[in-house]
């Protein structure tokens, strides 16, 4: 009945609210899974995974221009989208919507990242053409109907509101606003109360149709359908939208190293997040670094910080890191949370153990131990539709190639200790941000 | 990979053909069957062992799960369940501490554990030609643990730290927490899994030793292996590790303390002046699919689908929608409890709405449904959830293993887990209304609600502690 206790936390990327899974997921046998690409008639492109063991359809797909695309002080609006896609599209009102999908159990779903707008489609294959057909009138002909927005716009306002003493929500928009400052990057992909308040119908059409488009549209399929038929789903469900899509071009931005900030809040545990500049994915020393990462605070249960804080100390239940490659940027974090009275103690431990592989990078166990997790967690990454329609989605967006599936293990076995530890000087060298939320004194 | 085919019913049933709008509620599921080549046997010293086949990737999920919560401990020792599961990870005298974690993270493995108040589960997940090392270190750990107090004192400290995270951080938590204790007045569902922070400080090795000495035990145990494996390899694997452990006589734990007849409604308020959004939650007393007579759970998983499942249900578009009194609200109920649980409500008022007024607009929805029942549309949506949701678990070895692991944990069949979307399709409206009426009565309900220091207004006793999002999520199921 209570939801069972984990003894460890989830992998800190999801806490973060990270777009998308680094894609490093690296099957290392020789045909791990069979990719094919299809073409629509209409012209578009989908990487299909054909698998009829379970009768369901997943459709995972992404419009590039994400939360960074909102206008200045409109912050929020493609989150707000998101919440009101299937709110009523059509002929169809927003119960009326609702009902079409909950009585054939489609599961239709859009969420939103910094760079990427995406749409989560399951379906049973019986259903998959009622599926294709809500998925177009949502995407296609959405209504942005009063009471919905009304409805949907005061359920974000309430969650942003209960953020604003979470301590955890607290860490993770200051983080953002330290590193990237006034860039699209350091606000909040589902902006703030006020800035929510004053969104409408009109600013919802408008980023719709600037950002729901077929030139910067990626799709990824699994399950029981045949490329045949999927070309022709492709161009039901994305053949009314617009072809181009009219993205406000975003700067590249350094985040920035260095910086302190605290926010006072009356809880006994104070909440940690340092990080700093990381290289973007296109970067030559993006897997080196990838693996870097992975030592110091990856989701495993020997890394440096969950080993130095968690288990040496018992200073933090959740310990750990995590990279945040940006289409414009890239990030580094580290995460913990300690009681008030040790919060300093921790920070210093993880500033240590920063510094120091900044200083002389990982020793050859460590990288022969991180390479050896990594390549041999890929099939895990791979046994459901879900997760594989996730990782082909993940490596469309980071603009790798449909055999990156079978390279990508030769890619980290080919890495070196000198690789390594030139990528952690990059990514450490620099003074890291820090920024706790908890008890002033602390 | 024939064998995972679904089980198709060869007419529909006829609560399809009886139903009223067919266009719009058409029988979009068939009847399925959860994990329908998922074979189970018995080891000669009692562990039980289920096998769930699925051949689509070359990984497999390990589990084993013990008969065993934090409803099973001591007066006074709360959380040391869950201190146990930790301290587990500290190693044998054949393996010392962190070898085990080292494999695993070396093979490109998956672990975690996790507690609840009526089991406690360890698994690894790792491509399956690793399955008889993580068979071997497991079986291992059932009965050679080795806990010193230089290991198990630093442990504490990092679970006192997961007590602050989870829910000295955050008044919603304690809330939930505080209205646990009200509900249950002497089943010890109401203590906090995690443990009172005052009794954490008390656990120590000798209690957890104390505690696996007891309980862990194969007669005690379920062993789940889901991917790609066969039910024979699995059985000789088996036979090789955990059949070599002699096991303890008496080990299964005893029945606990059960709730006394409700003297009326209850209620706490946790005020804290961090809480933005105030917010109340209900908990409602009902059987499991363990207590229940027959068909109760399968109707109570109906009602609460009706009543607060999602954006088609009552609650939503008769609180929520519209003008309605919240800006939040639905209801949730988990049929596997090893006694009888709860179905919960929760709700976060509009701005302006007193949350006294919510909750009789709450229960207003409720009088209705057990007052004039629920329609043919409602519970044909209803049941094809369940059984579409039964196809979709299908996809994930990891969840349908936790599905049977925490069935079987709690005292259910295989064959009650695998037939329950057959026994949805069952459910009559008459039998969803009878049980509306026997148990979603506000004098056998307890309610919480989190408000802000500031506000006058008080629904019952009053706390200093409080609020947040926390009481508007469902529980969480993932583990990591």
């Amino acid at each position: 009945m209570i939801a069972p206790l984990p003894r460890a936390a989830r992998p800190l990327a999801l806490a973060l609210g990270a777009a998308m899974s680094l894609a490093l997921a690296l099957p290392s046998q020789a045909k791990a899974i069979d990719i094919q690409e299809v073409t629509s008639p209409g012209g578009v492109t989908a990487w299909l995974v054909e698998d009829y063991t379970v009768p369901i359809v997943t459709v995972q797909f992404a419009f590039r221009g994400g939360a960074a695309q909102d206008p200045d002080g409109k912050e929020g609006l493609g989150n707000l989208l998101s919440g009101l896609l299937d709110e009523g599209a059509g002929e169809l009102d927003s119960k009326t919507f609702q009902t079409r999908l909950k009585n054939r159990n489609i599961k239709l779903s859009f969420d939103i990242g910094r760079d990427a707008f995406y749409g989560n489609l399951k379906t049973l294959a019986a259903n998959s053409e009622e599926a294709f057909e809500l998925t177009r009138l949502a995407l296609s002909e959405p209504r942005f109907d009063a009471e919905p927005v009304a409805r949907i716009k005061a359920q974000i306002i309430s969650k942003l509101r209960s953020e604003e003493t979470d301590p955890e929500d607290l860490a993770r928009k200051a983080w953002a606003r330290e590193l990237f400052g006034e860039h699209p990057y350091g606000r909040d992909r589902e902006g703030t109360p006020a800035t929510v308040e004053l969104l409408t119908a009109e600013d919802l059409r408008g980023y719709a149709d600037r950002i729901l488009a077929r030139d910067n549209l990626l799709v990824a399929v699994v399950g029981a359908i045949d490329a045949e038929t999927l070309a022709g789903a492709l161009d039901e469900m994305f053949g009314a939208l617009p072809e181009k899509a009219e993205l406000t071009p975003i700067a590249d931005v350094k985040a920035a190293d260095g910086k302190r900030a605290h926010i006072a809040l009356a809880v006994p545990q104070t909440v940690i997040r340092i990080g700093g500049s990381a290289m973007k994915r296109d970067d030559d020393d993006f897997i080196p670094a990838y693996i870097a990462d992975h030592i110091l605070g990856g989701g495993v249960f020997s890394s440096r910080i969950y080993r130095e804080v968690r288990e040496k100390r018992g200073l933090a239940y959740s310990a750990g890191s995590s990279l945040l490659p940006l289409d414009h940027s890239g990030a580094w974090i580290a995460a913990a949370a300690t009681r008030a009275d040790a919060a300093q103690q921790a920070i210093d431990i993880m500033l240590n153990e920063v510094q120091s592989l900044g200083e002389n990078g990982p020793s050859a166990e460590e990288l022969e131990e991180a390479k050896s997790y990594l390549t041999g967690n890929y099939a895990l990454r791979f046994d459901s539709s879900t997760k594989i329609a996730k990782q082909l989605l993940g490596i469309r967006l980071d603009r790798l190639g449909i055999d990156y599936v079978d390279e990508r293990n030769e890619l980290i076995r080919a890495v070196t200790q000198e690789d390594v530890r030139r990528a952690a000087a990059r990514l450490y060298g620099d003074p890291a941000s820090v920024v706790t939320v908890g008890p002033s004194s602390s | 990979m024939a064998s995972l085919t679904l089980t198709l019913p060869l007419s529909p049933s006829p609560a399809y053909a009886e139903e009223k709008a067919p266009a719009e509620t058409e029988a979009a599921a068939p009847v399925a069957k959860i994990a329908p080549n998922a074979q189970e046997f018995t080891l000669d010293n009692g562990m039980d062992v289920v096998v769930i086949p699925d051949k689509r990737a070359p990984v497999v999920t390990h589990m084993v799960w013990y008969r065993v919560g934090s409803a099973d401990e001591a007066p006074g020792q709360s959380g040391n369940a869950h201190f146990l599961e930790h301290l587990m990870f500290k190693g044998t005298k054949n393996h010392p501490e962190g070898e085990f974690s080292s494999r695993v993270s070396a093979i490109g493995g998956e672990e975690n554990a996790f507690t609840s108040n009526d089991y406690t589960g360890y698994y690894q997940r790792v491509a399956k030609e690793y399955l008889p090392e993580m068979m071997a270190f497991e079986a291992d750990r059932m009965s050679n643990l080795v806990l010193t107090d230089e290991v198990v004192a630093p442990e504490r400290d990092v679970i006192l730290e997961e007590r602050r995270m989870r829910v000295d951080n955050d008044p919603g938590s304690q809330m939930n927490e505080a209205l646990n204790r009200i509900f249950y007045l002497n089943h010890p569902y109401g203590r906090p899994t995690i443990g009172w922070e005052h009794e954490i400080r008390a656990l120590n090795t000798e209690t957890a030793l104390d505690f696996y000495k007891r309980y862990y035990t194969p007669s005690n145990a379920i062993l789940v292996v889901a991917g790609d494996v066969t039910p024979e390899e699995v059985r000789r694997l088996a036979e090789e590790t955990y059949g070599q452990i002699a096991s303890r006589p008496d080990s299964a734990r005893p029945a606990r303390p059960s709730e006394p007849i409700s003297p009326g409604a209850r209620s706490i308020t946790v005020r804290d002046e961090k809480v933005r959004e105030p917010n109340l939650m209900q908990f409602y007393a009902v059987p499991s699919a363990v207590t229940g007579a027959p068909g109760e759970a399968e109707a109570l998983s109906v009602l609460s689908d009706i009543l607060g499942g999602g954006s088609t249900s009552r609650f939503y578009d008769e609180l929520v929608r519209g003008d309605g009194l919240a800006t939040y609200a639905g209801a949730y109920y988990t049929p596997t409890a090893v006694d009888d649980g709860r179905l919960i409500v929760y709700a976060v008022p509009r701005s302006g709405v007193q949350l006294e007024t919510l909750k009789a607009g709450i229960e207003a929805s409720i009088r209705k449904i057990a007052e004039e029942g629920v329609s043919e549309e409602e519970l044909t949506r209803a049941k094809n959830s369940v059984v579409a949701d039964a196809v979709y678990s299908q996809d994930s070895q990891q969840s349908l293993a936790r599905i049977i692991g925490s069935a079987l944990a709690a005292g259910r069949s295989l064959e009650d887990v695998q037939t329950w979307p057959a026994r949805i399709q069952e459910v009559t409206a008459q039998e969803v209304r009878e049980v509306a009426q026997r148990y979603l009565d506000p004098q056998r309900a307890a309610t919480g609600y989190l408000k802000p220091v500031a506000d006058a207004a008080s629904g019952g006793a009053a706390s200093d502690q409080a609020s947040g999002p926390a009481a508007t999520q469902a529980p969480q199921t993932e583990t990591r």
